[in-house]
């Protein structure tokens, strides 16, 4: 599989970043390194292996549907760039 | 040419559990904006979510009412997108594992009964709620809200299988019903605790192949799923018809313009990369849950409807009315247990009592009359102590202080004369008094019956029963 410029530009669009040529470059170089070395995998055969998305043996763990306490308003808030009426204030969202 | 519409429905219903999907913070609506947060849903690094049973059980029940499978792998997947009402960057969702798939619904139409493929049903946590302000300055902002954030979601996909806006309409109706008698969704679509999504596309009649579909958002009533449904069926259409083409969009639905407008082109905005959530285990439900689930289902609306019609030989009307609530149809049973009369009874609280309800914007659950009050009630008129008009205005003094008929109609001294002496003395009175028109009667004039009766009801104030005035009557003057 290989990575192209494009691709980069893509996903970085999508996560919201503004890149410059000289990191599109260094991206789609690195990327296109992290796929090769992972595609060594398909050399294996997996014939008849169950895809496996968790390595752990464990079932699901369930909570119990109970409310505990939440954090205080302020502490919710205190990471965000800006807040008014006790609300995150971000750019206007058009829809 | 003909063209036919076809529509498919995404219901998402909030799930009326106390806590939220993956964390303990409380589902409860309309606190203070940011005060049911904790670091698992503000999506802090290192923090790990944690399933509700409760949510889990309440999808399992949905699935089992309407006929899907459940299956006992499933996985949540992170859905990729970036918007501020979403603070991880991702939603937890399901994917190409849902809990349950493959189910149906039958809904009731003019034209008959018609089943509806539900493709699949899957568990996501809710995203929070964007505030936009009204003032001038607010122009360059949005708020953000995040109690929502993780409250427990189902997302009921339908088959493409609609064809008008009525079938959708009913459709989802009969979801909301269902989900309100199994208790696990408020139905609130105002307070947006069940949502709906349709997919509308036309193809001419008779084509196998699907059109290219618009997807239908912001759609907070019945009514408006059905307006805006109508609007896009028409809209496209002309496209079609002026020899354009239909492009895949989303379009949001504006109640006031009554019209449908494009929101932002797809492509960009779907590309979600679903992959595996790494943070949550595959979840196993095993069959015991299921059973569990099963045997707590109650009976459900189009159950509960077919019964009253065959078991209380009521109109099918009659028993949609009473069984849109599992409470109002648990009031009619009541009723109908202490007063031995179906159709009277159905006739009382659709005519009288939900009339009274819904002008104090009342629930049953509120309702100051007691089944037994209305027995007693339905008793008078039949034993002629009471006329039914007369029955009438004590039923809305019995509403309006509880109090029970026999009281009220003797504290207004308005209990009926059928007593055949007493009335025949009275009469005898009247016919004296009017010679000439007793003997024009006589004569032919059956007319003057009124003025009889009429002089008979002035005499009584009223409550003289007319049936039993109209036989001594013709009696007398025969």
């Amino acid at each position: 599989m290989s990575i192209t410029k494009k691709d980069v530009l893509h996903v970085a669009d999508l996560a919201r970043l503004a890149l410059t040529e000289e990191e599109i470059n260094l991206y789609t170089d690195q990327i296109q390194r992290i796929l090769s070395y992972v595609e060594k995998l398909s050399e294996l055969d997996t014939t008849g292996v169950e895809p496996t998305t968790h390595t752990v043996p464990h079932k699901t763990a369930f909570r119990e549907d109970k409310a505990l306490p939440s954090l205080a308003q302020d502490d919710v808030l205190r990471n965000a760039p800006e807040a008014e009426r006790s609300c995150f204030k971000v750019p206007k969202i058009i829809e | 040419m003909k063209y036919e519409a076809v529509i498919g429905l995404e219901v998402h219903a909030q799930l009326l559990t106390d806590s939220k999907l993956f964390c303990g913070c409380s589902t409860k609506f309309g606190s203070d904006p940011n005060t049911q947060v904790c670091q698992i849903c503000l999506g802090m690094p290192g923090v790990l979510p944690v399933l509700n049973r409760k949510a889990v059980e309440y999808a399992v029940k949905m699935a089992l009412a309407v006929n899907c499978k459940v299956n006992h792998k499933s996985v949540f997947a992170r859905k990729n997108y970036f918007y501020p009402d979403l603070p991880k960057g991702y939603q937890i969702s399901q994917y190409n594992e849902p809990l349950t798939e493959k189910g149906f619904l039958d809904i009731d139409l003019e034209a008959g009964r018609k089943r509806i493929g539900i493709t699949r049903i899957h568990m996501e946590e809710d995203a929070g709620k964007l505030l936009h302000g009204e003032g001038i300055e607010d122009a360059n902002y949005s708020f953000v809200d995040l109690n929502r954030t993780g409250v427990p979601l189902i997302e009921i996909v339908s088959e493409p299988d609609m064809r008008t806006s009525e079938e959708a309409q009913a459709y989802l109706r009969a979801l909301r019903d269902i989900l309100v008698y199994l208790e696990i969704c408020s139905g609130n679509m105002e307070e947006g605790s069940f949502r709906c999504d349709a997919n509308v596309s036309i193809r001419p009649v008779g084509a196998e192949k699907l059109g290219t579909k618009a997807e239908l958002k912001n759609m907070n009533s019945f009514k408006f799923v059905k307006e805006a449904i109508d609007y896009e069926i028409q809209r496209q259409i002309d496209i079609v018809e002026n020899g354009g083409k239909v492009v895949q969009e989303t379009r949001l639905f504006d109640s006031a313009k009554g019209i449908t407008a494009s929101m932002r082109s797809k492509e960009e905005a779907h590309d979600y990369r679903y992959f595996p959530e790494p943070d949550l285990l595959p979840l196993f439900v095993e069959d015991k849950l299921i059973e569990d689930c099963r045997s707590k289902l109650p009976e459900l609306p189009q159950q509960k409807r077919e019964r009253f019609i065959s078991e209380y030989g009521i109109p099918a009307y009659d028993a949609g009315v009473l069984t849109a609530t599992k409470e109002l149809a648990h009031y009619y049973e009541s009723v109908v247990k202490a007063t031995g009369e179906p159709k009277l009874s159905s006739n009382w609280i659709m005519g009288e009592l939900l009339r009274l309800l819904k002008e104090d914007n009342k629930d049953v659950k509120d309702c100051p009359i007691t089944p037994e009050a209305i027995a007693s009630l339905i008793e008078m008129v039949k034993k002629g102590e009471i006329s039914g008009k007369m029955a009438k205005e004590v039923f809305e003094d019995m509403y309006k202080t509880g109090k029970a008929p026999a009281e009220i109609v003797k504290s207004k001294g308005m209990s009926q004369i059928s007593n055949e002496d007493e009335l025949g003395k009275i009469i005898e009175g009247i016919i004296a008094a009017n010679p000439e028109n007793a003997e024009r009667y006589r004569a032919g004039k059956v007319q003057l019956m009124g003025f009889f009766v009429g002089e008979t009801m002035k005499a009584t104030k009223g409550q003289a029963n007319p049936g039993v005035v109209n036989k001594i009557l013709k009696q007398k003057l025969g």
